[in-house]
């Protein structure tokens, strides 16, 4: 049993970082979306593992909370907004796809490496757990770093979002509160980011980042 | 008891200078206020002396105020007493000098409420005993000190001379409060008990030492941090500038001592050779830019920084002697130091006391446009000059004496047994000498430019004698060095508990017992003074000789040619000016000290313009030390602006970056 616990949570948690890399190179917003409610999906998967085999029945809600929220509501209400923002033919990278990945490669084992030797007197899931969720974490920032899209922006920050989950599920011990108010927090943040980039369209025609700073008027 | 009545004087100057706030706009409000604070500090006063003259024990308090487990720690030994004692004998006759003086004052507003905080949180610094009270206290002083220099904000100079004033103060609490960190240690034990009795080794005793030096030096103005005294201290309204020389430097020398002498553990020899080298060479720029000075409140700042130069001598033989045991020798360099504590803070409120008055009655400050002032102006005349003599080290006034300890304890330096020390003490001697008399030659001309010869300009002309309150301030404190001269005996006795506490129980013979009120430091064979005798020589012979030229001399009108020595031309121009005195010492000294440029112009024949001397002078320090880290400071800002105008996604990559550059030092180094 603990060897297919082991091996099974360590199948979730990689493929989550597989699917945060297959985030970075996604040139279409609406392949993008797809991808990461699959990233969710795949999250609650291993978050409600995490419930199974700790015999910890507060994680299934938070599960359920990661696949209603960000499997479902999250990526169809982006669906809509790119949709009604008519932006779903654009294409864009600020680096190119090849460099991306190579350093999300690199991301990953940096994190392994930092997070194998620190957490060496935890188990071994856990230490696989906290490294991956780190990846996930830093893949995420590194997307919000090289898109100049503000929904894909969303979309980083929201699978950066997912690494903490997972970090926190395999940890053993954060309230169910803190989860709750985590996810709320996010679907919150999903609201007024959303308002915020109907404003911005409304404003300036578009939702490219680059199109601020110009107007900024620090870059020509 | 005598602890508690002191800190209610403080008290109640601080709930003064609170009260004051609405009403302070009111004319008439600042003689209540002076007055207040004059009684004030006059109980102080007496509070302090009494227990330094009884040789009490000394007394300590905790008050439950500021850090909730650590209280308000307060404590009066012999060393506080002294200096709450010169404290307030600084800020009484402040006070006294500003009843009269703060009626020409157009902005009592600005002055009024922080000048009896100002008084206070010294007194504050002096009696503290643990570190948070220090720094509070001492962080109050500089803060009520700046808003007082700022008082005439408008005044050209006085925003930069502010600025400078403040980034200078800020580092130097920035250094005392590491200092006290070092000392404190790990375990936080922030009480001066917890400090005296702990033991720090070498190394950590001797960054203590380099971080008291910054701190604490910066504040009295030591070589090369002197930078902002000058500027600061002048530009203050008089009565605040006679303060921030003669009291608040004091302070600053009192943190030196106290830290140094009793909390940081047994010196070592080096330690003096440091505080010897700053102290000369201090005493030496200090008075050669006093000399360079046109105004009359600037030269006497930089007088301040030469006297604190002598201060610091007589604390590094003190080092000097206490690291090799020889107690005689500390108990001497010490007594010398604390004796021009006294004397420094006597005369030169005395001489700022002087110029503020020239300053009321014309208007000026620059020497070159005053002169003749003797004349309308007798009384401020005789006190100015009597600070003159004093400070100039003549007998039979009290800076002799304490030049004269120095250069005792300067002789009795071959008993130490490094050759370090060996050569560098006399040199240090040598220095010591050559500012004493160039402070003479300073003073003669501030002086004589100011007060003699004929009024250079018409508000030279218009001067008065200021008022009542002023003219006594002064009188009393010209008395009082007068007094510290013709009775050092007096004073080295009451020194005497102070050195005592400092150098482990040892202190120079008693002298009140001696004939003739003489001072003897060691033996009769090696040296003795007696600033009576010498008073009574000096009156007798100027008596004589005034009669006997009255008497010898023709009484017969004798007719002669027009006597044109150095006057040949009548406008008053024409004399002898600030500038034509320092010409000799500038020119030996210019090149080397200022890279001085002097270039004559002159006009083409038949050009009826007039010639004209320029003159350069650059100061070193600044150019030096304080320019590049100007230039530094400036470069970096202007290129880290361009930091605020950044996109979002650069932010962004930037966290990421720092980010990933610790993992990977962590995944490098775990």
């Amino acid at each position: 049993m603990h060897g297919l616990a082991f091996d099974v949570a360590h199948l979730l948690s990689g493929s989550l970082v597989l699917i945060s890399l297959m985030l970075l190179y996604q040139d279409r917003l609406y392949s993008l979306l797809n991808i990461f409610a699959f990233h969710a999906v795949f999250l609650a998967f291993a978050v409600a593992w995490q419930a199974f085999i700790q015999g910890a029945p507060h994680l299934y809600v938070t599960a359920a909370i990661a696949l209603a929220f960000k499997g479902i509501v999250i990526p169809v209400s982006l669906h809509r907004m790119v949709q009604r923002l008519g932006i779903h033919r654009q294409i864009e990278t600020v680096v190119g796809i090849g460099p991306t990945m190579l350093f999300g490669i690199c991301l990953v084992a940096l994190s392994i490496m930092v997070m194998l030797p620190v957490t060496e007197q935890a188990d071994a899931l856990t230490q696989e757990d906290l490294a991956f969720a780190l990846s996930v974490v830093l893949l995420g920032l590194l997307m919000m770093v090289t898109r100049r899209n503000a929904v894909s922006q969303i979309v980083g920050f929201m699978s950066l979002e997912n690494g903490l989950i997972l970090a926190a599920a395999g940890a053993k011990g954060m309230p169910l509160v803190v989860e709750i108010s985590i996810a709320f927090s996010v679907l919150i943040a999903l609201i007024v980011i959303g308002i915020f980039l109907f404003r911005i369209r409304e404003r300036f025609d578009t939702v490219d980042v680059q199109v601020l700073d110009r107007f900024r008027g620090e870059q020509p | 008891m005598v602890l508690s009545v002191l800190l209610r004087a403080m008290a109640a100057m601080a709930l003064t200078g609170v009260a004051v706030i609405p009403v302070c706009r009111r004319h008439g409000t600042g003689p209540w206020v002076y007055g207040t604070v004059l009684a004030a500090c006059s109980i102080a006063f007496a509070a302090a002396l009494g227990h330094l003259l009884a040789g009490a024990a000394p007394l300590t308090l905790t008050l439950p105020l500021g850090i909730p487990w650590l209280g308000a720690h307060f404590r009066l030994d012999a060393l506080s007493a002294f200096f709450v004692m010169v404290v307030n004998l600084g800020g009484a006759a402040a006070s006294l000098y500003a009843i009269g003086y703060g009626r020409h004052e157009s902005e009592p507003h600005r002055i009024l409420p922080f000048y009896p905080g100002f008084l206070a949180a010294m007194n504050l610094v002096v009696l503290a005993d643990d570190a948070f009270v220090f720094l509070f206290a001492w962080e109050l002083m500089s803060l009520s000190s700046w808003a007082l220099v700022m008082a005439h904000h408008r005044a050209e100079g006085t925003a930069r001379a502010g600025y400078i004033y403040l980034v200078m103060a800020g580092f130097g609490t920035l250094c005392l409060l590491l200092a006290f960190g070092l000392l404190a240690g790990s375990e936080g034990a922030y009480t001066f008990d917890a400090m005296r009795a702990g033991a720090l080794p070498v190394s950590l005793q001797t960054l203590v030492l380099v971080l008291v030096l910054l701190g604490a030096g910066s504040k009295a103005g030591i070589v090369p941090l002197h930078v902002w005294l000058p500027l600061a201290h002048p530009a203050a309204p008089s009565h605040v500038s006679a303060l921030m020389s003669g009291v608040m430097t004091k302070v600053a020398v009192y943190g030196l001592i106290r830290i140094v002498f009793t909390l940081a553990g047994p010196p070592a020899w080096w330690w003096a050779v440091i505080v010897l080298i700053i102290g000369g060479a201090t005493a030496v720029l200090g008075v050669l830019y006093a000399l360079m000075q046109n105004d009359l409140k600037r030269l006497l700042a930089y007088s301040t920084v030469e006297n604190i130069g002598i201060i610091y001598i007589g604390l590094g033989l003190a080092l000097a002697f206490q690291a090799n045991g020889l107690a005689v020798g500390a108990a001497l360099a010490l007594t010398s130091a604390l004796y021009h504590v006294l004397n420094h803070s006597l005369f030169k409120s005395l001489l700022f006391f002087g110029a503020g008055a020239v300053l009321s009655a014309t208007g000026e400050r620059n020497m070159e446009h005053l002169g003749g002032l003797i004349h309308p102006m007798p009384v401020s005349a005789a006190t100015f000059l009597v600070g003159c003599a004093a400070i100039s080290a003549l007998p039979p006034l009290n800076g002799f004496v304490s030049e004269w300890l120095t250069f005792q304890a300067i002789l009795i330096s071959p008993d130490l047994p490094q050759w370090g020390l060996k050569f560098l003490v006399p040199a240090v001697g040598a220095a010591l000498a050559l500012s004493a008399a160039l402070a003479a030659a300073c003073f003669v001309r501030a002086f004589g430019i100011t007060f003699l010869g004929r009024p250079r300009t018409p508000r030279a002309v218009a001067a008065a004698e200021i008022d009542r309150s002023s003219r006594g301030a002064m009188v009393v404190l010209a008395v009082l060095c007068i007094l510290a001269g013709v009775l050092p005996g007096l004073v080295v006795d009451a020194l005497s508990g102070v050195v005592r506490e400092l150098t482990q129980g040892s202190s120079l013979p008693a002298q009140s017992g001696l004939p003739w009120l003489s001072l003897i430091p060691l033996s009769e064979a090696r040296s003795s003074y007696n600033g009576l005798i010498l008073l009574v020589f000096l009156t007798f012979t100027s008596t004589l000789i005034a009669l006997s030229v009255r008497r010898l001399a023709s009484h017969e009108v004798r007719r002669a040619p027009a006597w044109d020595c150095g006057f040949p031309d009548a406008s008053p121009t024409t004399q002898y000016s600030a500038g034509s005195f320092a010409q000799p010492i500038r020119r030996v000294f210019g090149h080397v000290a200022f890279r001085a440029v002097e270039r004559v112009e002159m006009p083409e024949p038949g050009s009826l313009q007039p010639a004209r001397l320029h003159v350069h002078l650059r100061d070193l320090i600044w150019d030096t030390i304080f320019a590049p880290i100007q230039k530094v400071v400036a470069f970096t800002t202007e290129h880290l602006n361009g930091l605020q105008f950044l996109t979002i996604r650069s932010y962004l990559a930037l966290v990421f970056g720092v980010l990933i550059l610790l993992l990977s030092g962590l995944a490098l180094w775990p």
